[in-house]
C-alpha cells in the first residue's frame, strides 16, 4: 500500500522568486569607513546621522557576530555583500504622484499583490513600498497628513522632521545593542517613519513592503514608530525576495515608542525566499533586532508575527515596560520547512509598577527544519506586581525536524506573577484518518489542523492579513503530506 | 449493499482477521459481537482505510465497487462513515466548520453547491436535537475537553449530519452512562432507512436492548463463529463469550 503518511514530502513552489530587470545605482561590495560616508551622502543626510553612522561602524568593528543562537551557516563575509542598490531615477519623495513611478516597479509590487496606485488599493491600508536600498513609494501621504499622521521612507523623515528623528532613534536599540544592530545603525539605507501626534487614531492600516531585489544585495532598513499621548496606530510590515542560490543578508532594525495610554500594534507577515527546499542554497538570512519601549503610563505595544520565509530567522521582538501600567505583547507563529532554521522569540523587560506581558509562540517545523523559542522575561526590582504569561507551543510534522524552548527567566521583585506553559505535540496520523474519515482531503485537514494550532495568533492579525496568513502557511506546507 | 469476502488483515505484521465473510444489505442493521483481542475494531479500521493495517487476502465491495484500493476520504464520500471508538482531539479546529468542511465535501462529491456558514448553522442545530447537545459546542473545538460521553454523541451527531450509507459503530457504547446510551442509540435509531445499514461492534449486550439488530455476528479469532437474529445477543449475554463460542464447536 502507498502510504500517505505526514512522512512524504514534496516541494512547494515560492510564487514571488522573480526577479525585476531594472537599472540600479549599485555601489561596489565590501564595507568600510567610506562605504558608511558614501551611503549617507547619497541620501544627503544632516551631519548627526553621518555621525551616528560612524559611531555605529566603528563599534561594530571591535563587535564578534553572536554564536549563541542555535542556528548553524557558513560564515558570512561581510565584504561581500552590496550595502546600497537603488533603482535609478527613483526618490520617493520627488514624486508628486505614484503615476510617477518607474512601471517596472509598480508591475513587480503589483505581481506581489501590493498596489501603490491609491485608487485601486486595499481600503484602508497605506503602503510604504521599499524596493533594495529605498523607498520607492508611499501612499495616502497626504491625507494622513491631514490628521498629523507622518508616515513616510526615513530618509525623507531625516530632511523634514529632523529633529523627531534624532530624538528617537537609537533611544530603543542603541547601535551597542547587538552586532546587527549596531551593522545596521552603521548602513540603514531606508525603512518607514511614522508619527503619531496627540490624541490621535491612525485612520488607516499602514504597512511598508520591503522587496529584495539585487542579487548580492544587503537589506538594512530601519523602521521607527512614534505614538504620542492617547494615540493608536497598527502597522504592518510585509516581505518577499526572488529566488538566489546566494544567501541575502537583511539585519533590520525596528523602534517603537509608546508614550501616555498610547498603544501600538505591529504586524508582520514575513515571506522571504528559504533557500532551495531541496537542497537548502540560498534564502535569506534574517537577522533582525525589534523592540518597543513602552515609556507612558498605560502604554501598550503588541508584536504579532508570522514568519514563514528565511533559511534562517533570528529575531526576538520584545518590550521595555517603563510605564505604569504599560502592557507588552507578543503573538508569533514561526514556520520552518526543508532546510529552515529560526531562533526566535520574545524578550520582555519590566521596570514598571503593574506592567503586564504576554507572549504566545507557535512554532511549527517540517522536513528537516530545526525550530527554535528563544525568550527572556526580565522583572526587575522597581517593577512591583508585575505578570508575565508565557506559552510555547511546537508542532511537528514529520519524524526530521525539531523544536526547542530555551526560556529564560530572571526575576528581583519578589510580587510578580510569572506563568511558563510550553508543550510539544505532534500532527497525529490519528488526526489526519479522523479528519479524512470525514471525506476531507488530506492537504484540507492538515491545513485545519494547522490553522487551529495558530488561531490564538492569527486572531491577533488585522483582518484581512489573517486571511493572507492562512493562506501563507496552506502555501508553506504544500506537498508536506501525501 | 456490503460484501466482505475472506478478509484477512493485520497490522504490524500481526494477523488479526482470518477469513472474515458478510454480508450487508440496505435496511439492515447488524451487530458484531465478541471478546477483547477478537479482531471487531480492526474490521473497523479496515473498511475505513486506516493505512496502518494491512489486507493481505479477500475482497470488500461496497454498493459492488471493490474499496480496498481506495482513499479513507473517497470511502467517506461514497458514504462510509465510522463512529470512532476514541475519537481524537483537534486543538483549535473549530467544531462547526470541521463539520461544514466534510458537509461541504460531501456536497462538491454529489456535486451540489456548498453551503454557507448561516445555512449550515440552520441544518446544524436541527441535527444538535438528535443527540441533545447544547449549541455552544459547535464553538469547541472538535473534541478537546469533551467528556466521554460528549465525544460519542459527537460522533452520532456527525453521523446525523453526513448521512451514510453505511455507518459502522466501533464500541460507541463502551464507557458510557444509561442516559448517554440511550441518546446514542435513539440517534441510530432515527438515522435508520430502508436505504441505509448499519455495522453496530459491541462489547456487551446492552447497547442492542435500544439498537436493535436484525442480525447478530460472534467474531472470535478473526472470524464469525456463530450467527443469528437479535436473541444470540441475549444468550451471549447469559452464557458468556467462551461458552457460546465453544457451542460452534459442540453442535
Amino acid at each position: 500500500m502507498a502510504p500517505k503518511t505526514i512522512e512524504e514530502f514534496a516541494q512547494a513552489e515560492y510564487k514571488y522568486g522573480f526577479k525585476t530587470e531594472i537599472d540600479s545605482d549599485t555601489i561596489p561590495k565590501g564595507l568600510t569607513e567610506e562605504t558608511v560616508r558614501l551611503i549617507s551622502s547619497r541620501k544627503k543626510e544632516p551631519a548627526f546621522m553621518l555621525e551616528f553612522r560612524l559611531k555605529a561602524f566603528r563599534h561594530w568593528q571591535t563587535m564578534k557576530e553572536p554564536a549563541w543562537a542555535n542556528v548553524h551557516y557558513p560564515p558570512i563575509d561581510y565584504q561581500d555583500i552590496i550595502y546600497y542598490s537603488a533603482p535609478k531615477k527613483t526618490e520617493a519623495a520627488k514624486f508628486k504622484s505614484m503615476d510617477e513611478v518607474d512601471p517596472e516597479l509598480r508591475k513587480t509590487f503589483e505581481r506581489l499583490g501590493i498596489s501603490l496606485m491609491e485608487q485601486k488599493k486595499l481600503a484602508g491600508v497605506a503602503v510604504d513600498a521599499i524596493f533594495d536600498s529605498v523607498s520607492v513609494a508611499t501612499s495616502y501621504k497626504e491625507k494622513l497628513l491631514e490628521v498629523g499622521v507622518m508616515f513616510c521612507p526615513i530618509s525623507e523623515a531625516l530632511e523634514k522632521y529632523p529633529d523627531l528623528v534624532k530624538k528617537y532613534m537609537g533611544s530603543v536599540v542603541p547601535y551597542t545593542d547587538n552586532f546587527f544592530a549596531a551593522l545596521n545603525s552603521a548602513v540603514f539605507s531606508d525603512g518607514s517613519f511614522v508619527y503619531i501626534p496627540k490624541n490621535t487614531r491612525c485612520p488607516m492600516e499602514l504597512s511598508t513592503y520591503f522587496r529584495i531585489n539585487t542579487e548580492g544585495s544587503g537589506q538594512f532598513e530601519r523602521t521607527l514608530i512614534v505614538c504620542e499621548d492617547n494615540s493608536f496606530v497598527s502597522y504592518l510590515e510585509g516581505c518577499t525576495a526572488p529566488k538566489f542560490d546566494t544567501n541575502q543578508l537583511h539585519a533590520a532594525v525596528v523602534e517603537l515608542v509608546a508614550l501616555e495610554n498610547s498603544e501600538i500594534k505591529y504586524s508582520t507577515v514575513q515571506n522571504w525566499y528559504t533557500g532551495d527546499p531541496k537542497t537548502g542554497k540560498g534564502g535569506i538570512f534574517n537577522f533582525v533586532t525589534k523592540r518597543g519601549k513602552c515609556l507612558g503610563k498605560n502604554s501598550k505595544i503588541s508584536w504579532t508575527q508570522v514568519e514563514t520565509g528565511s533559511a534562517i530567522t533570528w529575531k526576538y521582538p520584545g518590550c521595555i515596560l517603563i510605564g505604569d501600567n504599560s502592557v507588552g505583547e507578543f503573538y508569533s507563529v514561526a514556520l520552518t520547512n526543508h532546510f529552515q532554521q529560526a531562533d526566535t522569540g520574545s524578550k520582555m523587560i519590566h521596570i514598571g509598577k503593574n506592567t503586564k506581558s504576554t507572549i504566545i509562540s507557535k512554532g511549527i517545523s517540517a522536513g528537516q527544519a530545526v525550530n527554535n523559542y528563544r525568550g527572556a522575561v526580565e522583572i526587575k526590582r522597581s517593577a512591583a506586581n508585575a505578570r508575565n504569561y508565557t506559552k510555547c507551543d511546537s508542532l511537528l510534522i514529520g519524524p526530521k525536524c525539531s523544536a526547542n524552548t530555551f526560556p529564560y527567566i530572571d526575576v528581583q521583585n519578589q510580587t510578580a506573577q510569572i506563568e511558563h506553559e510550553a508543550s510539544t505535540s505532534k500532527v497525529s496520523d490519528d488526526q489526519l484518518f479522523y479528519l479524512r474519515q470525514r471525506g476531507i482531503s488530506t492537504e484540507d485537514a492538515m491545513g485545519a489542523i494547522i490553522n487551529g494550532f495558530c488561531r490564538d495568533v492569527f486572531r491577533e492579525l488585522p483582518g484581512e492579513f489573517a486571511v493572507e496568513a492562512t493562506q501563507l502557511l496552506g502555501l508553506k506546507l504544500e506537498g508536506t503530506v501525501g | 449493499m456490503l460484501s466482505i469476502r475472506n478478509l484477512h488483515a493485520g497490522i504490524s505484521g500481526k494477523k488479526i482477521l482470518k477469513g472474515f465473510n458478510l454480508e450487508v444489505k440496505a435496511g439492515e442493521v447488524h451487530a458484531i459481537m465478541g471478546p477483547n483481542g477478537s479482531g471487531k475494531s480492526t474490521l473497523a479500521r479496515v473498511l475505513a482505510g486506516d493505512e496502518n493495517y494491512e489486507v493481505t487476502q479477500g475482497e470488500v465491495t461496497f454498493q459492488g465497487k471493490n474499496i480496498l484500493k481506495l482513499e479513507p476520504e473517497d470511502r467517506a464520500l461514497l458514504g462510509i462513515f465510522l463512529a470512532f471508538q476514541y475519537p481524537v482531539e483537534i486543538p483549535g479546529v473549530n467544531n462547526g466548520s470541521f463539520l461544514r468542511m466534510a458537509y461541504n465535501a460531501k456536497r462538491r462529491h454529489m456535486q451540489k453547491p456548498e453551503v454557507d456558514p448561516l445555512e449550515f448553522d440552520e441544518i446544524l442545530r436541527e441535527k444538535l436535537k438528535i443527540v441533545e447537545m447544547s449549541p455552544d459546542f459547535i464553538n469547541r473545538s472538535v473534541n478537546q475537553g469533551f467528556s466521554g460521553g460528549e465525544k460519542k454523541r459527537n460522533e452520532i451527531m456527525q453521523m446525523a449530519v453526513l448521512d451514510p450509507t453505511l455507518g459502522i459503530l466501533d464500541e460507541t457504547d463502551s464507557g458510557l452512562d444509561i442516559d448517554a446510551l440511550r441518546i446514542v442509540a435513539e440517534g441510530v435509531n432515527r438515522l435508520k432507512k430502508p436505504e441505509n445499514a448499519f455495522l453496530v461492534i459491541t462489547h456487551y449486550q446492552r447497547l442492542l436492548n435500544h439498537v436493535v439488530p436484525d442480525f447478530v455476528h460472534i467474531l472470535s479469532d478473526g472470524k464469525i463463529v456463530r450467527s443469528g437474529k437479535k436473541e444470540l445477543a441475549v444468550e451471549l449475554e447469559q452464557k458468556g463469550y467462551d461458552l457460546v463460542a465453544a457451542n460452534v464447536d459442540g453442535a
